[in-house]
């Protein structure tokens, strides 16, 4: 059984204190606090809160990563303060001393309280975040397969902490991207078949520009996630359903995109800029590049173009010529896509179902768990 | 001045259910909480809702359950209304989109819990609540046009008419430090129970017991305080909760010679017996030796006999609960636990509609006493209690609405409330900090108002709540500001827990014989001849409170002896 019973020590936490009414700028806060090392730097936080400075702002009020409260950034790092150890925050700090900020692109209220209604729950009612009930709605209730609704838990299971909002790179670039949170809220509905609205929803969050094609796949909201709920993942199989299960071409070119991307790559090992952007807009074959959209995308993307060209990061010749790597590289890639598109099933990216969580096989001195099912596979390429 | 035919104070599943129900009856709804309504304590809950959904169940059934989980406390009247409209409430819930877990038909699935004869409880994995709350609070959305939110507004009083009807609150905006005065036709309270009276306990930090005191303090009555429920499973390390529904996926409990001992106590229902019983089996084996873990002090929960892919897809919260909180793979090794506050079966005193003995004011969940819960609670029957009496609540109090007029209200108790607030603020440094007085408080409840009771560690525990009580008078804190400022509402809020302490108390010395979470070590027996009645607490100005009693409603479960 493990060791629970460890001695306090000291953890020194540097809070970033804001306070509005005062005028002031923010600033750092430090306060020593003794508690044994696996206790959380929420832990922490209250200690120092009842001890020393009882204005310490903060939301929290379950302490177990269930209310999802205590969203914040730990040495920069997006999470609950509720959900991190005090010694793995020091393992990861740059000076020893657990540095605790509010979350990001969301405007700071007090202290480590940001206003989450102007962002995150703005961008959940975009979503239309109710189920529209299949007509005739039953006496009892839906007869739906059992998969279906253990499927949809892993969306259900997101705790609206904010997390992820709060790292999203691409709604930094982007403020009105509907975002991994609302996203994933989504999903629930889509994946929930008692829902009439599946194309519907599909199409809306396809054809919005700021909707499912806005997510530039960097995993940062996967790693913030503390439930596991991988937004990007489920953004990925709305992408799936709309693209693949209802053709749907949405005027973003985000479906003819991804399906040039993997073609290219499949086709040459590496990516192809100067075909990439044309075959997007004007259909994925050599001619793609003559149709008129793919001339008039050619055309508003020439300031990207030239400013790549000046900075050195292409040459005209690297950029024009295709990449392709060597035959037996080249004939590996060929493997994988065989092994991918020869599944009659798409890779399953739902924990739920796979039993398989990401941090697990990374975790120290934990087993992965064995279940006997593919989720311990690879993950298939995310454009796909 | 904001105005509604019915304001709900609380948005847990109660009060959010109360608010639809309202909207629903076409009137006028605000709903208000001091937290956003998804922190909700609501969300915590695991393991799942019971009713008698299988065609070969009958309501009847679950209700006989439920009055003997209540050891012959719970009202049966009240018991009978929960239990027969159940399956109707599920029903409701899965059509607005609550994704219940499903059988191979593709039926709602149910699985066992503690106390139940047959298998009855529907769930989502073990997020149960979660499930429910959020998909209560995506209904909310949809109602964005019918029902105002007040998220993050704490109420600090309510208003009583001269006549002594409620007909509004006091509140503060939790972002501005604005004060404003709510006129409503009805309150609903439906701000959750009080377990930060204790410490350890299960409950968030929210948990303080507002809406017990805001009620007891306007005059209503309290009813059945001394039943707090310990649940068996807690974690040694923090008191985090480790569902109910481990068990009923078929997790055992070990003491430290491995040995199954609730075989002793419940050779029937075993590890599923009431929750009451098997804490007092944990605590017996822990106060006699057997206990594991360092110094003996827990019970190892087995999960590893629960096939791993059923523990992932039905109890992944607390495989991530016992891997971050307690360093344990629960599908590999026992995680070692014990009994911890978990729930208050007492509350404001209300009929089968919500409604109190105060007039326009109603209340539901776990701050309200119907009493369905007697005793002990059943697990998964606390979901649907918010559930079924939120909805009575709203109903009743829309109906109630129709036929009359919006009263008129001064801001005279709202001036009061804002002195009494900036006094808090300007209070010198010479009493004690607020944190140490809740501590304090915590940990004397858990040490005399536990499993076990007896009347000199209860009257020992009066004695400090009553000091506690005065030291509170003069707690300093630390925040001057306006803006989020939550060290005055915390004051405020250890107000709200002293005076939830003392009725538990009070009552817990009353009651002088054993039944249900009521065990006294000095009254070991249940004695129906004297105490099948309930304990009502009445405040009484600054002095300890007052005890009258009031029959229970039985209907057709003649109180008999206890066994599982």
């Amino acid at each position: 059984m493990a060791e629970v019973h460890k001695e306090p020590q000291e953890f020194t936490l540097r809070i970033r204190r804001y306070d509005p009414e005062s005028g002031e700028p923010a600033y750092w806060d430090e306060h020593t606090v003794e508690l044994e090392p696996h206790r959380s730097v929420l832990e922490g936080i209250l200690q120092a809160r009842a001890r020393f400075d009882g204005s310490i702002g903060i939301r929290c009020s379950c302490r177990a990563a269930i209310c999802g409260s205590c969203g914040v950034r730990i040495n920069g790092q997006p999470g609950l303060a509720c959900h991190t150890h005090l010694d793995k925050a020091v393992a990861s700090s740059r000076d020893g001393v657990i540095e605790v900020e509010p979350m990001g692109n969301m405007p700071v209220l007090k202290d480590l309280i940001v206003d989450m209604d102007q962002v995150h729950w703005k961008k959940v009612q975009r979503v239309t975040p109710w189920l529209v009930n299949k007509q005739p709605i039953p006496e009892r209730e839906y007869i739906v397969p059992a998969y279906n609704m253990v499927d949809v838990t892993q969306s259900m299971a997101c705790i609206q902490c904010g997390a992820c909002v709060s790292d999203c790179l691409s709604m930094e670039v982007d403020p009105l991207f509907i975002g991994p949170a609302a996203l994933a809220k989504a999903y629930r509905f889509v994946g929930d078949p008692r829902d009439a609205q599946q194309f519907e929803r599909l199409k809306d969050l396809a054809e919005d520009p700021h909707g499912i094609y806005d997510c530039t796949h960097c995993f940062k909201c996967i790693e913030a996630c503390p439930k596991g709920v991988a937004p990007m993942n489920q953004i990925m199989r709305l992408r799936r359903m709309a693209g693949d299960v209802h053709g749907i071409n949405d005027r973003n070119n985000g479906h003819r995109h991804e399906i040039v991307f993997a073609h290219l790559i499949r086709d040459h090992g590496l990516l192809w800029e100067a075909e990439l952007l044309p075959r997007s807009y004007g259909g994925d074959s050599f001619f793609g590049k003559f149709h008129p959209a793919a001339g008039a995308e050619l055309v508003s993307s020439l300031p990207a173009i030239t400013k790549a060209l000046v900075r050195g990061k292409v040459t005209p010749m690297g950029a024009l010529k295709p990449h392709k790597l060597p035959k037996q590289d080249l004939g590996q890639i060929h493997s994988i896509y065989d092994k991918v598109e020869g599944r009659e099933e798409p890779y399953e990216l739902n924990l739920y179902v796979t039993g398989y969580d990401e941090d697990e096989s990374g975790a120290e001195g934990m087993p992965s768990a064995e279940t006997g099912t593919p989720g311990m596979e690879p993950e298939e390429s995310p454009s796909r | 001045m904001p105005q509604h035919d019915v304001l709900i104070i609380g948005a847990g599943l109660a009060g959010q259910r109360a608010a639809l129900a309202a909207a629903d009856a076409g009137a006028t709804v605000a709903i208000m909480s001091k937290v956003h309504p998804v922190r909700s304590h609501s969300v915590a809950a695991a393991g799942g809702i019971n009713a008698a959904i299988n065609p070969a169940d009958d309501w009847r059934s679950h209700a006989f359950d439920t009055v003997k989980g209540s050891d012959f406390l719970g009202d049966q009247d009240a018991i009978e209304v929960m239990c027969r409209e159940a399956p109707h409430e599920i029903l409701h819930l899965e059509h607005i989109g609550v994704t219940f877990h499903r059988n191979e038909k593709g039926e709602l699935d149910l699985r066992a819990f503690g106390g139940a004869s047959m298998k009855r409880t529907a769930y989502v994995a073990d997020i149960t609540g979660q499930a429910i709350l959020h998909v209560l609070y995506e209904q909310l959305m949809k109602y964005h046009e019918t029902v105002a939110r007040y998220e993050e507004w704490f109420t600090t009083s309510l208003i009583q008419d001269d006549d002594g009807t409620c007909v509004g609150c006091v509140a503060r905006d939790i972002r501005t430090g604005v004060m404003e005065t709510f006129t409503a036709k009805n309150v609903i309270l439906a701000s959750g129970g009080a377990g930060q009276c204790y410490k350890p306990t299960t409950n968030g930090l929210i948990v303080t017991g507002d809406g017990i005191a805001q009620a007891y303090r306007i005059g209503a009555p309290l009813m059945d305080m001394e039943m707090v429920q310990y649940h068996p499973t807690t974690l040694v390390e923090n008191g985090f909760l480790i569902t109910e529904g481990a068990r009923g996926e078929g997790a055992h409990l070990l003491n430290a010679h491995g040995e199954r001992f609730m075989e002793k106590t419940a050779p029937n229902k075993m590890e599923l017996a009431s929750r009451d019983v098997v804490s007092r089996a944990e605590q017996i084996e822990i106060n006699e030796g057997r206990g594991v873990g360092p110094g003996g002090a827990g019970i190892a929960l087995d999960v590893t006999v629960v096939p791993k892919k059923r523990v992932h897809e039905a109890l992944r919260e607390i495989v991530n609960i016992g891997k971050d909180f307690a360093g344990v793979d629960i599908t590999a090794e026992p995680i070692i636990i014990r009994p911890g506050q978990h729930y208050i079966m007492g509350g404001v005193k209300t009929d089968i509609d919500g409604a109190t003995p105060i007039e326009g004011l109603y209340a539901a969940g776990e701050v309200a006493c119907v009493s369905v819960h007697g005793g002990n609670r059943l697990g998964a029957n606390s979901l649907l209690d918010t559930l079924i009496f939120g909805r009575r609540s709203g109903e009743h109090a829309a109906a109630r609405a129709a036929g009359m007029s919006m009263p008129t209200l001064s801001d005279e108790q709202m001036h009061a409330d804002a002195a009494w607030i900036d006094e808090i603020i300007g209070r010198g440094r010479g009493g004690r900090r607020i944190s140490e007085i809740k501590e304090e408080l915590g940990t004397t409840m858990n040490q005399y108002c536990a499993v076990f009771r007896d009347a000199e560690g209860l009257d020992k525990a009066h004695e400090v709540v009553r000091r506690l009580k005065e030291e509170a008078r003069t707690a300093y804190i630390d925040d001057r500001g306006t803006v989020f400022n939550q060290d005055v509402l915390g004051a405020i809020e250890l107000g709200y827990m002293l005076d939830c302490a003392e009725s538990i108390v009070v009552a817990a010395i009353e009651r002088k014989e054993s039944r249900g979470a009521q065990y006294r070590t000095d009254f070991p027996e249940r004695n129906d001849e004297q105490w099948l009645k309930h304990i009502d607490i009445k405040v009484n100005g600054d002095d300890t409170p007052k005890v009258t009693y009031s029959p229970v409603t039985i209907t057709q479960w003649q109180p008999e002896e206890r066994k599982y």
